[in-house]
Protein backbone atom coordinates (compact mmCIF):
# COMPACT_ATOMS: atom_id res chain seq x y z
CA UNK A 1 0.00 0.00 0.00
CA UNK A 2 0.90 3.64 -0.76
CA UNK A 3 2.81 4.94 2.10
CA UNK A 4 0.72 8.17 2.07
CA UNK A 5 -2.48 6.59 3.02
CA UNK A 6 -0.45 5.64 6.41
CA UNK A 7 -1.68 9.61 7.84
CA UNK A 8 -5.36 8.13 7.47
CA UNK A 9 -4.84 5.15 9.85
CA UNK A 10 -6.93 7.13 12.75
CA UNK A 11 -9.76 7.97 10.99
CA UNK A 12 -10.52 4.68 8.98
CA UNK A 13 -12.33 2.24 11.00
CA UNK A 14 -11.20 -1.56 9.80
CA UNK A 15 -7.87 -0.58 9.10
CA UNK A 16 -6.61 -4.34 7.72
CA UNK A 17 -9.62 -4.45 5.58
CA UNK A 18 -9.11 -0.66 4.11
CA UNK A 19 -5.30 -1.43 3.42
CA UNK A 20 -6.65 -4.68 1.84
CA UNK A 21 -9.32 -3.35 -0.41
CA UNK A 22 -7.18 -0.50 -1.38
CA UNK A 23 -4.05 -3.51 -3.42
CA UNK A 24 -7.31 -5.07 -5.05
CA UNK A 25 -7.91 -3.54 -8.75
CA UNK A 26 -11.03 -2.53 -9.31
CA UNK A 27 -13.48 -4.04 -11.63
CA UNK A 28 -15.52 -2.01 -14.98
CA UNK A 29 -18.58 -0.14 -14.46
CA UNK A 30 -20.06 1.62 -17.22
CA UNK A 31 -22.81 3.98 -16.99
CA UNK A 32 -26.13 3.58 -18.94
CA UNK A 33 -26.79 6.72 -20.79
CA UNK A 34 -30.61 7.25 -20.33
CA UNK A 35 -30.62 9.83 -23.21
CA UNK A 36 -29.66 6.75 -26.01
CA UNK A 37 -30.97 3.63 -24.56
CA UNK A 38 -32.77 1.89 -21.63
CA UNK A 39 -30.83 -0.55 -19.42
CA UNK A 40 -32.43 -4.08 -20.80
CA UNK A 41 -31.30 -2.90 -24.65
CA UNK A 42 -27.96 -2.18 -23.34
CA UNK A 43 -27.73 -5.83 -21.27
CA UNK A 44 -29.44 -7.27 -24.75
CA UNK A 45 -26.46 -5.30 -27.11
CA UNK A 46 -23.65 -6.52 -24.30
CA UNK A 47 -25.42 -9.87 -23.83
CA UNK A 48 -25.23 -10.35 -27.57
CA UNK A 49 -21.58 -9.48 -27.73
CA UNK A 50 -20.95 -12.10 -25.32
CA UNK A 51 -19.84 -9.38 -22.75
CA UNK A 52 -21.58 -10.39 -18.76
CA UNK A 53 -23.00 -7.15 -17.96
CA UNK A 54 -24.75 -7.45 -14.60
CA UNK A 55 -26.58 -4.27 -12.60
CA UNK A 56 -24.51 -3.42 -9.33
CA UNK A 57 -27.03 -3.58 -6.54
CA UNK A 58 -26.94 0.03 -5.55
CA UNK A 59 -27.45 1.88 -8.81
CA UNK A 60 -29.56 0.31 -11.61
CA UNK A 61 -28.13 2.17 -14.42
CA UNK A 62 -24.63 0.91 -13.55
CA UNK A 63 -23.53 -2.07 -15.15
CA UNK A 64 -20.05 -4.48 -13.69
CA UNK A 65 -18.77 -5.62 -16.94
CA UNK A 66 -16.37 -8.44 -17.40
CA UNK A 67 -14.51 -6.82 -20.37
CA UNK A 68 -10.79 -4.52 -19.62
CA UNK A 69 -12.17 -2.43 -22.80
CA UNK A 70 -15.88 -1.08 -22.17
CA UNK A 71 -15.03 1.51 -24.63
CA UNK A 72 -14.21 -1.06 -27.67
CA UNK A 73 -18.06 -1.99 -27.47
CA UNK A 74 -21.70 -1.72 -29.51
CA UNK A 75 -23.26 -0.11 -26.98
CA UNK A 76 -20.30 2.43 -26.44
CA UNK A 77 -19.99 3.42 -30.20
CA UNK A 78 -23.75 4.13 -30.30
CA UNK A 79 -23.30 6.25 -26.78
CA UNK A 80 -25.58 4.08 -25.04
CA UNK A 81 -22.59 3.63 -22.00
CA UNK A 82 -20.20 5.69 -20.61
CA UNK A 83 -17.34 3.72 -18.75
CA UNK A 84 -17.50 5.71 -15.08
CA UNK A 85 -16.30 4.47 -11.95
CA UNK A 86 -18.89 3.71 -9.56
CA UNK A 87 -17.99 6.06 -7.26
CA UNK A 88 -17.90 8.81 -9.70
CA UNK A 89 -21.53 8.34 -10.43
CA UNK A 90 -22.44 9.72 -6.75
CA UNK A 91 -22.75 13.29 -6.67
CA UNK A 92 -24.81 13.73 -9.59
CA UNK A 93 -27.21 11.25 -7.69
CA UNK A 94 -26.77 13.36 -4.68
CA UNK A 95 -27.35 16.62 -6.37
CA UNK A 96 -30.35 15.17 -8.32
CA UNK A 97 -31.27 17.90 -10.87
CA UNK A 98 -34.58 17.97 -12.01
CA UNK A 99 -35.48 18.49 -16.09
CA UNK A 100 -35.42 22.19 -17.04
CA UNK A 101 -33.64 23.46 -13.80
CA UNK A 102 -30.31 25.51 -14.58
CA UNK A 103 -26.95 23.67 -13.05
CA UNK A 104 -23.66 24.39 -13.07
CA UNK A 105 -21.02 21.74 -12.86
CA UNK A 106 -18.20 23.91 -12.19
CA UNK A 107 -15.00 21.42 -13.15
CA UNK A 108 -16.72 19.59 -15.44
CA UNK A 109 -13.92 18.10 -18.24
CA UNK A 110 -13.41 15.17 -19.10
CA UNK A 111 -17.85 15.37 -18.51
CA UNK A 112 -18.20 11.76 -16.87
CA UNK A 113 -20.40 13.30 -14.08
CA UNK A 114 -21.83 16.53 -16.50
CA UNK A 115 -23.51 13.87 -18.76
CA UNK A 116 -24.97 12.02 -15.87
CA UNK A 117 -26.30 15.48 -14.73
CA UNK A 118 -27.59 16.10 -18.47
CA UNK A 119 -29.07 12.46 -18.59
CA UNK A 120 -30.86 13.21 -15.19
CA UNK A 121 -31.76 16.40 -16.65
CA UNK A 122 -33.46 14.33 -19.73
CA UNK A 123 -31.41 16.97 -21.73
CA UNK A 124 -33.71 19.41 -20.55
CA UNK A 125 -32.93 22.74 -18.97
CA UNK A 126 -29.46 24.27 -18.92
CA UNK A 127 -26.02 22.42 -18.07
CA UNK A 128 -23.49 24.94 -17.88
CA UNK A 129 -20.29 22.48 -18.29
CA UNK A 130 -17.48 24.57 -17.15
CA UNK A 131 -13.59 23.23 -17.13
CA UNK A 132 -10.70 25.96 -16.59
CA UNK A 133 -8.16 23.40 -18.27
CA UNK A 134 -8.27 24.14 -22.47
CA UNK A 135 -6.84 20.42 -22.92
CA UNK A 136 -9.42 18.86 -21.05
CA UNK A 137 -12.37 20.47 -23.06
CA UNK A 138 -12.20 18.76 -25.65
CA UNK A 139 -12.69 15.41 -23.62
CA UNK A 140 -15.79 17.19 -22.58
CA UNK A 141 -17.22 17.84 -25.45
CA UNK A 142 -16.58 14.65 -27.06
CA UNK A 143 -18.17 12.68 -24.39
CA UNK A 144 -21.00 15.39 -24.39
CA UNK A 145 -21.45 14.96 -28.13
CA UNK A 146 -20.80 11.25 -27.80
CA UNK A 147 -23.95 11.09 -25.20
CA UNK A 148 -26.37 12.78 -27.30
CA UNK A 149 -26.35 15.72 -24.60
CA UNK A 150 -27.80 18.88 -26.38
CA UNK A 151 -28.73 21.26 -23.25
CA UNK A 152 -25.21 21.60 -22.19
CA UNK A 153 -23.29 24.80 -22.81
CA UNK A 154 -20.00 24.44 -22.41
CA UNK A 155 -17.25 27.35 -21.27
CA UNK A 156 -13.16 27.35 -20.45
CA UNK A 157 -13.17 30.11 -17.25
CA UNK A 158 -11.57 29.71 -14.28
CA UNK A 159 -14.46 29.07 -11.75
CA UNK A 160 -13.14 30.86 -8.58
CA UNK A 161 -14.54 34.14 -10.12
CA UNK A 162 -17.13 32.75 -12.63
CA UNK A 163 -19.58 35.24 -14.41
CA UNK A 164 -22.91 34.85 -15.06
CA UNK A 165 -22.88 37.32 -17.40
CA UNK A 166 -23.63 35.15 -20.60
CA UNK A 167 -26.22 33.45 -19.19
CA UNK A 168 -30.28 34.03 -19.06
CA UNK A 169 -30.15 33.21 -15.19
CA UNK A 170 -29.75 35.26 -12.29
CA UNK A 171 -28.58 32.42 -10.50
CA UNK A 172 -27.93 28.80 -10.93
CA UNK A 173 -30.83 26.45 -9.31
CA UNK A 174 -28.06 23.91 -8.21
CA UNK A 175 -24.60 23.20 -9.01
CA UNK A 176 -21.44 20.43 -8.63
CA UNK A 177 -18.48 21.22 -7.52
CA UNK A 178 -16.47 18.38 -8.38
CA UNK A 179 -13.08 19.54 -7.22
CA UNK A 180 -9.75 19.16 -8.58
CA UNK A 181 -7.61 16.78 -5.65
CA UNK A 182 -4.86 15.03 -4.77
CA UNK A 183 -6.45 11.82 -6.21
CA UNK A 184 -6.07 9.09 -3.12
CA UNK A 185 -9.37 7.93 -3.85
CA UNK A 186 -8.13 6.70 -7.67
CA UNK A 187 -5.02 4.45 -6.55
CA UNK A 188 -7.39 1.26 -7.18
CA UNK A 189 -7.57 2.31 -10.72
CA UNK A 190 -3.94 4.23 -11.25
CA UNK A 191 -1.41 3.04 -8.76
CA UNK A 192 0.42 5.79 -9.86
CA UNK A 193 -1.61 8.75 -8.43
CA UNK A 194 0.34 9.70 -5.76
CA UNK A 195 3.28 9.74 -7.16
CA UNK A 196 3.47 13.33 -7.30
CA UNK A 197 2.10 14.17 -3.70
CA UNK A 198 3.39 16.78 -0.81
CA UNK A 199 1.93 18.11 1.71
CA UNK A 200 2.47 21.62 0.28
CA UNK A 201 0.27 20.33 -2.85
CA UNK A 202 -2.85 19.63 -0.39
CA UNK A 203 -2.36 23.38 1.16
CA UNK A 204 -2.01 25.31 -2.58
CA UNK A 205 -5.13 22.27 -3.63
CA UNK A 206 -7.53 23.44 -0.82
CA UNK A 207 -7.14 27.00 -1.26
CA UNK A 208 -8.30 26.49 -5.14
CA UNK A 209 -11.14 24.11 -4.02
CA UNK A 210 -12.32 26.30 -1.00
CA UNK A 211 -12.54 29.40 -3.90
CA UNK A 212 -14.43 27.02 -6.49
CA UNK A 213 -17.06 26.09 -3.63
CA UNK A 214 -17.42 29.32 -2.61
CA UNK A 215 -18.14 30.58 -6.19
CA UNK A 216 -20.48 28.02 -6.27
CA UNK A 217 -22.96 29.33 -3.41
CA UNK A 218 -22.74 32.51 -4.23
CA UNK A 219 -23.75 31.48 -7.47
CA UNK A 220 -26.49 29.41 -6.66
CA UNK A 221 -30.40 30.74 -5.92
CA UNK A 222 -31.64 31.00 -1.92
CA UNK A 223 -32.48 27.41 -1.11
CA UNK A 224 -30.67 25.63 -3.97
CA UNK A 225 -28.33 22.59 -3.49
CA UNK A 226 -24.60 22.55 -3.94
CA UNK A 227 -22.55 19.07 -4.35
CA UNK A 228 -18.99 19.25 -3.14
CA UNK A 229 -16.98 16.12 -4.54
CA UNK A 230 -13.30 14.65 -4.43
CA UNK A 231 -11.60 11.28 -4.75
CA UNK A 232 -9.70 11.96 -1.64
CA UNK A 233 -9.13 11.18 1.99
CA UNK A 234 -7.44 14.42 3.05
CA UNK A 235 -9.28 15.96 5.96
CA UNK A 236 -7.37 19.52 4.55
CA UNK A 237 -9.33 19.12 0.95
CA UNK A 238 -12.58 17.73 2.35
CA UNK A 239 -14.02 18.68 5.61
CA UNK A 240 -11.36 21.47 6.03
CA UNK A 241 -12.75 23.31 2.63
CA UNK A 242 -16.21 22.75 4.03
CA UNK A 243 -15.48 24.07 7.49
CA UNK A 244 -14.14 27.19 5.77
CA UNK A 245 -16.61 27.70 3.58
CA UNK A 246 -19.35 27.53 6.08
CA UNK A 247 -17.65 30.22 8.02
CA UNK A 248 -17.41 32.30 4.52
CA UNK A 249 -20.80 31.78 3.15
CA UNK A 250 -24.53 31.35 3.96
CA UNK A 251 -25.15 28.03 3.75
CA UNK A 252 -25.38 24.62 5.92
CA UNK A 253 -24.36 20.94 5.17
CA UNK A 254 -27.64 18.57 4.76
CA UNK A 255 -28.25 15.28 5.21
CA UNK A 256 -27.69 13.28 2.14
CA UNK A 257 -29.30 10.16 0.75
CA UNK A 258 -26.77 8.20 -0.81
CA UNK A 259 -27.57 4.03 -1.83
CA UNK A 260 -24.52 2.94 -0.64
CA UNK A 261 -22.64 2.53 2.58
CA UNK A 262 -20.29 5.37 4.02
CA UNK A 263 -18.81 7.25 6.73
CA UNK A 264 -19.66 10.64 8.18
CA UNK A 265 -17.42 13.24 7.55
CA UNK A 266 -15.07 13.53 10.56
CA UNK A 267 -15.03 16.57 12.61
CA UNK A 268 -11.20 16.85 13.78
CA UNK A 269 -7.91 15.98 12.05
CA UNK A 270 -4.14 17.08 13.41
CA UNK A 271 -5.46 19.21 15.98
CA UNK A 272 -7.99 21.49 14.16
CA UNK A 273 -11.98 21.11 15.04
CA UNK A 274 -14.47 21.35 12.33
CA UNK A 275 -18.06 22.57 12.50
CA UNK A 276 -20.33 19.13 14.00
CA UNK A 277 -22.48 19.46 10.64
CA UNK A 278 -19.81 17.97 8.62
CA UNK A 279 -20.54 15.09 10.14
CA UNK A 280 -23.65 14.73 7.67
CA UNK A 281 -20.65 14.51 4.63
CA UNK A 282 -19.90 11.28 3.06
CA UNK A 283 -16.27 9.18 3.28
CA UNK A 284 -16.78 6.94 0.98
CA UNK A 285 -13.68 4.13 1.65
CA UNK A 286 -12.63 0.83 -0.96
CA UNK A 287 -13.87 -2.04 1.76
CA UNK A 288 -17.07 -0.58 2.00
CA UNK A 289 -18.54 -1.36 -0.76
CA UNK A 290 -16.00 -2.37 -3.33
CA UNK A 291 -15.59 1.18 -5.00
CA UNK A 292 -12.30 3.89 -5.12
CA UNK A 293 -12.15 6.29 -2.19
CA UNK A 294 -14.63 8.92 -2.35
CA UNK A 295 -15.90 12.14 -0.27
CA UNK A 296 -19.30 14.18 -0.72
CA UNK A 297 -21.02 16.60 1.01
CA UNK A 298 -24.40 18.70 -0.27
CA UNK A 299 -24.80 21.78 1.00
CA UNK A 300 -28.12 24.16 0.72
CA UNK A 301 -27.42 27.84 0.41
CA UNK A 302 -28.89 29.98 2.44
CA UNK A 303 -29.05 30.66 6.38
CA UNK B 1 -10.76 32.66 -27.12
CA UNK B 2 -12.81 35.81 -27.31
CA UNK B 3 -11.39 38.07 -25.47
CA UNK B 4 -10.90 40.84 -28.90
CA UNK B 5 -13.07 42.92 -27.65
CA UNK B 6 -15.93 42.68 -30.37
CA UNK B 7 -18.77 44.59 -28.03
CA UNK B 8 -20.27 41.24 -28.18
CA UNK B 9 -21.22 41.10 -24.36
CA UNK B 10 -24.46 42.75 -24.30
CA UNK B 11 -27.50 41.44 -22.86
CA UNK B 12 -29.41 40.98 -25.98
CA UNK B 13 -30.05 37.77 -27.69
CA UNK B 14 -27.94 38.06 -30.77
CA UNK B 15 -30.13 36.40 -34.03
CA UNK B 16 -27.93 36.09 -36.73
CA UNK B 17 -25.32 38.83 -36.41
CA UNK B 18 -24.78 41.54 -39.16
CA UNK B 19 -21.26 39.56 -40.21
CA UNK B 20 -19.79 36.59 -39.06
CA UNK B 21 -17.58 36.39 -36.46
CA UNK B 22 -15.62 33.44 -36.00
CA UNK B 23 -15.70 32.71 -32.46
CA UNK B 24 -18.87 34.07 -31.33
CA UNK B 25 -22.01 32.05 -31.98
CA UNK B 26 -25.36 33.56 -33.77
CA UNK B 27 -29.35 31.86 -33.79
CA UNK B 28 -29.47 31.33 -37.24
CA UNK B 29 -32.59 33.41 -38.45
CA UNK B 30 -35.71 32.07 -38.50
CA UNK B 31 -36.58 31.92 -42.49
CA UNK B 32 -34.52 32.75 -45.27
CA UNK B 33 -36.00 35.82 -45.68
CA UNK B 34 -34.80 37.36 -42.49
CA UNK B 35 -31.16 36.14 -42.62
CA UNK B 36 -28.40 38.87 -43.05
CA UNK B 37 -25.69 37.03 -43.44
CA UNK B 38 -25.49 36.02 -46.93
CA UNK B 39 -25.10 32.00 -47.15
CA UNK B 40 -25.70 31.24 -44.02
CA UNK B 41 -28.52 28.85 -43.55
CA UNK B 42 -31.79 29.79 -42.08
CA UNK B 43 -33.94 27.43 -38.93
CA UNK B 44 -36.67 26.75 -41.52
CA UNK B 45 -33.68 26.12 -44.51
CA UNK B 46 -32.23 23.47 -41.60
CA UNK B 47 -35.40 21.69 -40.81
CA UNK B 48 -36.91 21.63 -44.57
CA UNK B 49 -33.52 20.03 -45.13
CA UNK B 50 -33.38 17.17 -42.47
CA UNK B 51 -36.74 16.58 -43.37
CA UNK B 52 -36.33 16.38 -47.91
CA UNK B 53 -33.08 14.42 -47.01
CA UNK B 54 -34.03 12.06 -44.28
CA UNK B 55 -37.94 12.15 -43.65
CA UNK B 56 -37.08 13.41 -40.03
CA UNK B 57 -39.75 15.71 -38.99
CA UNK B 58 -39.40 19.42 -37.96
CA UNK B 59 -41.57 18.56 -34.88
CA UNK B 60 -38.06 16.43 -33.61
CA UNK B 61 -36.54 19.88 -33.39
CA UNK B 62 -39.38 21.46 -31.83
CA UNK B 63 -37.54 22.12 -28.77
CA UNK B 64 -34.19 22.66 -29.81
CA UNK B 65 -32.66 26.20 -31.52
CA UNK B 66 -29.88 26.43 -34.18
CA UNK B 67 -26.77 28.74 -34.09
CA UNK B 68 -23.62 29.02 -36.24
CA UNK B 69 -20.03 29.91 -35.73
CA UNK B 70 -19.58 31.78 -38.82
CA UNK B 71 -18.31 28.64 -40.44
CA UNK B 72 -20.93 26.88 -42.22
CA UNK B 73 -21.43 24.09 -39.02
CA UNK B 74 -25.04 24.60 -37.53
CA UNK B 75 -25.25 23.40 -33.66
CA UNK B 76 -28.58 21.99 -32.25
CA UNK B 77 -28.78 23.43 -28.87
CA UNK B 78 -31.78 21.69 -26.41
CA UNK B 79 -33.91 25.30 -25.57
CA UNK B 80 -32.78 28.92 -25.73
CA UNK B 81 -29.44 30.98 -24.78
CA UNK B 82 -28.97 34.24 -23.89
CA UNK B 83 -26.19 35.71 -25.13
CA UNK B 84 -23.23 32.79 -25.62
CA UNK B 85 -20.70 35.08 -27.21
CA UNK B 86 -18.13 33.79 -24.40
CA UNK B 87 -18.96 29.92 -24.95
CA UNK B 88 -16.83 27.15 -26.54
CA UNK B 89 -19.84 25.10 -26.82
CA UNK B 90 -23.83 24.85 -27.64
CA UNK B 91 -25.25 21.92 -27.60
CA UNK B 92 -23.77 19.95 -30.35
CA UNK B 93 -22.14 20.60 -33.91
CA UNK B 94 -25.33 18.74 -36.22
CA UNK B 95 -24.00 19.66 -39.75
CA UNK B 96 -22.16 21.60 -42.51
CA UNK B 97 -23.79 23.63 -44.84
CA UNK B 98 -20.44 24.78 -46.98
CA UNK B 99 -20.41 22.55 -49.66
CA UNK B 100 -23.17 21.78 -52.15
CA UNK B 101 -24.63 19.01 -50.45
CA UNK B 102 -25.08 19.39 -46.86
CA UNK B 103 -23.59 16.44 -43.93
CA UNK B 104 -24.94 15.70 -41.14
CA UNK B 105 -23.02 14.95 -38.19
CA UNK B 106 -22.33 11.64 -36.96
CA UNK B 107 -23.16 12.94 -33.31
CA UNK B 108 -26.34 14.14 -34.82
CA UNK B 109 -27.71 11.08 -36.33
CA UNK B 110 -27.20 9.18 -33.36
CA UNK B 111 -29.46 11.45 -31.18
CA UNK B 112 -31.65 12.49 -33.89
CA UNK B 113 -31.60 9.89 -37.01
CA UNK B 114 -34.52 7.45 -34.95
CA UNK B 115 -36.88 9.63 -36.58
CA UNK B 116 -35.76 9.18 -40.23
CA UNK B 117 -37.27 7.59 -42.52
CA UNK B 118 -35.99 7.66 -45.78
CA UNK B 119 -32.28 7.44 -47.20
CA UNK B 120 -30.94 4.78 -44.02
CA UNK B 121 -29.21 2.44 -45.45
CA UNK B 122 -29.00 -0.89 -43.18
CA UNK B 123 -25.83 -2.61 -42.88
CA UNK B 124 -25.21 -6.42 -42.54
CA UNK B 125 -22.97 -7.41 -39.52
CA UNK B 126 -19.74 -7.29 -41.15
CA UNK B 127 -20.15 -4.13 -43.15
CA UNK B 128 -21.18 -2.28 -39.78
CA UNK B 129 -17.71 -3.52 -38.82
CA UNK B 130 -16.23 -1.96 -41.48
CA UNK B 131 -18.39 0.94 -41.01
CA UNK B 132 -17.32 1.99 -37.73
CA UNK B 133 -13.62 1.37 -38.76
CA UNK B 134 -13.58 4.19 -41.19
CA UNK B 135 -13.49 1.47 -44.22
CA UNK B 136 -14.94 2.53 -47.33
CA UNK B 137 -16.68 -0.86 -48.83
CA UNK B 138 -18.72 -1.29 -51.94
CA UNK B 139 -22.28 -2.03 -51.56
CA UNK B 140 -24.06 -3.01 -55.00
CA UNK B 141 -27.75 -3.05 -53.44
CA UNK B 142 -29.04 0.25 -52.62
CA UNK B 143 -30.81 1.68 -55.20
CA UNK B 144 -32.00 4.92 -53.32
CA UNK B 145 -30.38 8.66 -53.81
CA UNK B 146 -27.01 9.01 -53.95
CA UNK B 147 -25.09 11.31 -51.77
CA UNK B 148 -25.13 11.03 -47.37
CA UNK B 149 -26.60 8.54 -45.87
CA UNK B 150 -27.81 7.43 -42.29
CA UNK B 151 -26.18 3.94 -41.99
CA UNK B 152 -27.64 1.73 -39.23
CA UNK B 153 -27.34 -2.15 -38.20
CA UNK B 154 -29.27 -4.65 -35.80
CA UNK B 155 -28.31 -4.30 -32.08
CA UNK B 156 -30.41 -7.10 -29.97
CA UNK B 157 -33.06 -6.99 -32.41
CA UNK B 158 -33.65 -3.67 -33.20
CA UNK B 159 -32.38 -0.89 -35.25
CA UNK B 160 -29.36 1.23 -34.03
CA UNK B 161 -27.77 4.38 -36.00
CA UNK B 162 -24.33 4.15 -36.59
CA UNK B 163 -23.21 7.42 -38.23
CA UNK B 164 -23.37 9.13 -42.02
CA UNK B 165 -21.96 7.23 -45.06
CA UNK B 166 -21.52 8.65 -48.54
CA UNK B 167 -22.76 6.96 -51.19
CA UNK B 168 -21.28 7.43 -54.88
CA UNK B 169 -20.70 4.72 -57.38
CA UNK B 170 -21.72 1.64 -55.54
CA UNK B 171 -18.97 2.51 -52.57
CA UNK B 172 -20.60 3.61 -49.19
CA UNK B 173 -17.51 5.70 -47.82
CA UNK B 174 -17.90 6.07 -44.03
CA UNK B 175 -18.00 9.30 -42.60
CA UNK B 176 -17.35 8.48 -39.07
CA UNK B 177 -14.91 10.80 -37.08
CA UNK B 178 -11.20 9.77 -36.54
CA UNK B 179 -11.89 10.19 -33.27
CA UNK B 180 -14.65 8.10 -33.10
CA UNK B 181 -13.53 5.05 -35.20
CA UNK B 182 -13.31 1.47 -33.44
CA UNK B 183 -12.41 -1.98 -34.53
CA UNK B 184 -15.09 -3.97 -33.08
Amino acid sequence: MHEVLERYRPIVDDWAAFTAAVERPLGKTVRVNTLKADVDRVRAAFEEAGVDAEPVDWNDRLLAVDTDSPGSTWPAFHGWIHTQEAVSTLPPIALDPAPGEVVWDACAAPGSKATQLAALMEDRGRLVANDRSMGRLSALRFNAERLGVTNAIVTNRDARNYSLSPLDVDAFDCALVDAPCSGEGTLRKNPAALDEWSESFLEDIAGVQTGILRRAIQATAPGGRVVYSTCTYAPEENEAVLDAVLDAEECRIVEQELPIETRPGVTAWEGQEFDPSIERAARVYPHLEDTGGFFLATLEVGG
Amino acid sequence: MSDEGDGAGGSEPLEDGAENVSHRFDRLAPTDAERTVAGRPSRDGVLAWWTERFGIPADAFAEHTFWEKGNGKPWVLAGDAADPSDVEALGMTALRTRQEHWKPTTDAVQRFGHHATRNVIDLEPAEARRFVAGEDQAIERWDGDWGYLIAAHEVAGDRAILGVGLYVHGELRSMVPKGRRREL
